[in-house]
């Protein structure tokens, strides 16, 4: 039942308890409080709204994706490191990979340059920072399971039997 | 010379669609929230129209054989296994038909010597009627009733039997209804039918939109497979309506039969349908999981919605529409359509463009979104509420 519960809010936040429990055949009850619990859990943690903000005016924001090489930590592995990344506000993501770098950094600055120099200035010179690739997005086409520019045109017949 | 003398009577005289008729107005009036489609609103998966590209490209353009690409019968053959346990050979037991439409004509035509009789339980899809009328049978509706869920039940199959019977269609998960027939049903049809020289028709197209359980096809019941041609497609369960795929399944001397008329008629399926199915086949199981999850959840709220409203509405295990008895609105179901068109903007089908039987009743699609049919299902109950007695 959680699951599903995950699934229908992974597709559409603002369903609600009603809704939800109206889909799938449940208490609206249940699902109330099926969602308290998994709040709590940090199953569910957080609700947001995906924004093209290219469309918004006098609002630039510029994304980079951040290949950065550490030193792990002993005793802690990788995980201080990156928290020591992911503190900053700037980062939006931060996720530990296989290959041939360590971690994706995902930043958010308002230009260029504001990026530019939180890696110069911050994330750089961090102790077990050693090397950085830092990569601008010219533009999203999808993100989070979303085409940001297609227009859905009922395309069917009104009518058909 | 008229022109209009010169069509065949046959075809002068069949009755036009009665969806057709309310098409033409629902068009006119433009803007409207429709739940009248008879068609899922799932774009076709993309690896499954990716294949149908990629077979372009290689330049795969050319006729394929009569019955069908082999691959493609052989995992349609794979398929029947897998999902309903009935095995079939892909070389003499199936043929790829140009939709599922093209089975119910071409398996009419194949079984029907003139002033047979063919029994079609109604409410049902539009075209059983005209085809058996075409081949030159004789249509002998079998009303279903909502007090029996619209199944076929086994006493009113045998009242319509008669020397002449030679095919029933059965047609479940059911287009309007939403009715299914159980293993239990079925037996009891089974029953009626083994020791008759009758052929089923079971047009299994919604097969994979079966709620609550598993689809039971009639030739897996006892004594049924040796009398059975099964119709289905890729319409509905793959969301793939206009790339005009489906297939027949049955015993050889039939399907054989059905492949000779195919072949003079259509030569064969659109290759490039084909390849794209071979694909569908092979990786859209979690294709159909998904999307059958979809119509059940937006089941639960359109039938929650008419319930609400105060409309009487069986609760369909099938396909994708509910059929909700509108008697208490002191209305035909044609007019009920109209006034709610006129009214509120928003398209249902009368049931009776389903057969006389549909008298009282409407269809209503869920194939579309949720907010749509929120929003649909807020217009009818204005209406509803207005004119309730």
């Amino acid at each position: 039942m959680k699951t599903k519960i995950l699934e229908l809010l992974e597709q559409n936040s603002r369903y609600s308890a009603a809704d939800i429990a109206l889909m799938l055949g449940l208490e609206e009850q249940e699902v109330v409080d099926s969602i308290k619990e998994m709040e709590k859990d940090k199953i569910i943690c957080g609700y947001k709204t995906l924004i093209n903000w290219d469309k918004v005016e006098h609002r630039e924001v510029v994304t980079a994706l951040i290949e950065v090489k550490v030193t792990p930590q002993r005793g802690e592995g990788f995980d201080k490191i990156a928290e020591r990344i992911y503190r900053f506000s700037e980062v939006k993501a931060v996720y530990l990979m296989s290959g041939g770098f360590d971690l994706t950094v995902i930043i958010e600055g308002k230009t260029m340059k504001e990026v530019a120099l939180f890696v110069g200035q911050k994330l750089a010179p961090l102790d077990a920072v050693l090397s950085t690739g830092t990569h601008f997005v010219l533009n999203k086409y999808k993100d989070h399971g979303v085409i940001f520019e297609e227009i859905k045109k009922d395309e069917r017949m009104i009518v058909s039997p | 010379m008229r022109i209009e003398d010169m069509i065949a009577k046959k075809v002068a005289q069949m009755p036009p669609s009665g969806i057709r008729k309310f098409f033409d107005v629902a068009n006119e009036i433009g803007d409207v929230i429709s739940l009248g489609v008879g068609e899922p609103d799932f774009d076709t998966p993309w690896h499954v129209r990716e294949e149908g590209i990629y077979s372009l490209e290689k330049g795969k353009t050319v006729y394929s054989a009569n019955a069908g690409l082999l691959e493609l019968r052989q995992e349609i053959c794979r398929y029947m296994q897998r999902r309903f346990d009935l095995i079939y050979s892909p070389t003499k037991q199936c043929l790829v038909t140009v939709g599922g439409s093209e089975g119910i004509d071409l398996a009419i035509r194949t079984l029907i010597e003139t002033g047979e009789e063919v029994l079609i339980p109604e409410p049902s899809f539009v075209s059983y009627k005209p085809c058996a009328v075409l081949a030159g049978g004789v249509p002998v509706p079998i009303p279903t009733r909502e007090e029996d869920d619209f199944k076929l039940t086994a006493h009113e199959l045998e009242k319509a039997i008669t020397p002449k019977t030679k095919i029933l269609i059965l047609p479940f998960p059911n287009n309007p209804t939403g009715a299914i027939m159980e293993r239990e049903d079925l037996e009891a049809i089974a029953k009626v039918l083994r020791d008759k020289n009758i052929i089923v028709i079971s047009d299994e197209i919604y097969a994979e939109l079966t709620y609550g359980g598993e689809h039971v096809s009639i030739a897996h019941i006892e004594g049924m497979y040796e009398r059975t041609v099964i119709l289905s497609g890729f319409s509905k369960a793959y969301s793939m309506t206009g790339w005009r795929l489906g297939y027949a399944v049955g015993p050889a001397p039939i399907i054989s039969m059905m492949i000779k008329v195919h072949q003079f008629a259509i030569m064969c399926a659109p290759t490039t349908s084909q390849y794209a199915g071979i694909e569908a086949m092979r990786s859209g199981d979690e294709d159909v999981r998904k999307m059958r999850e979809a119509y059940d959840q937006r089941r639960r709220v359109m039938l929650d919605g008419f319930r609400s409203m105060g409309l009487s509405c069986f609760e369909p295990k099938g396909a994708f529409y509910v059929f909700p008895c509108i008697k208490r609105m002191g209305m035909t179901s044609e007019e009920f359509c109209e006034k709610l068109l006129m009214d509120q903007r928003v398209v249902v089908v009368p049931g009776t463009a389903f057969g006389e039987s549909g008298e009282g009743f409407v269809r209503a699609s869920y194939a579309y979104s949720i907010e749509v049919i929120k929003e649909a299902l807020a217009r009818i109950e204005v209406f509803v509420k207005k004119h309730l007695k």
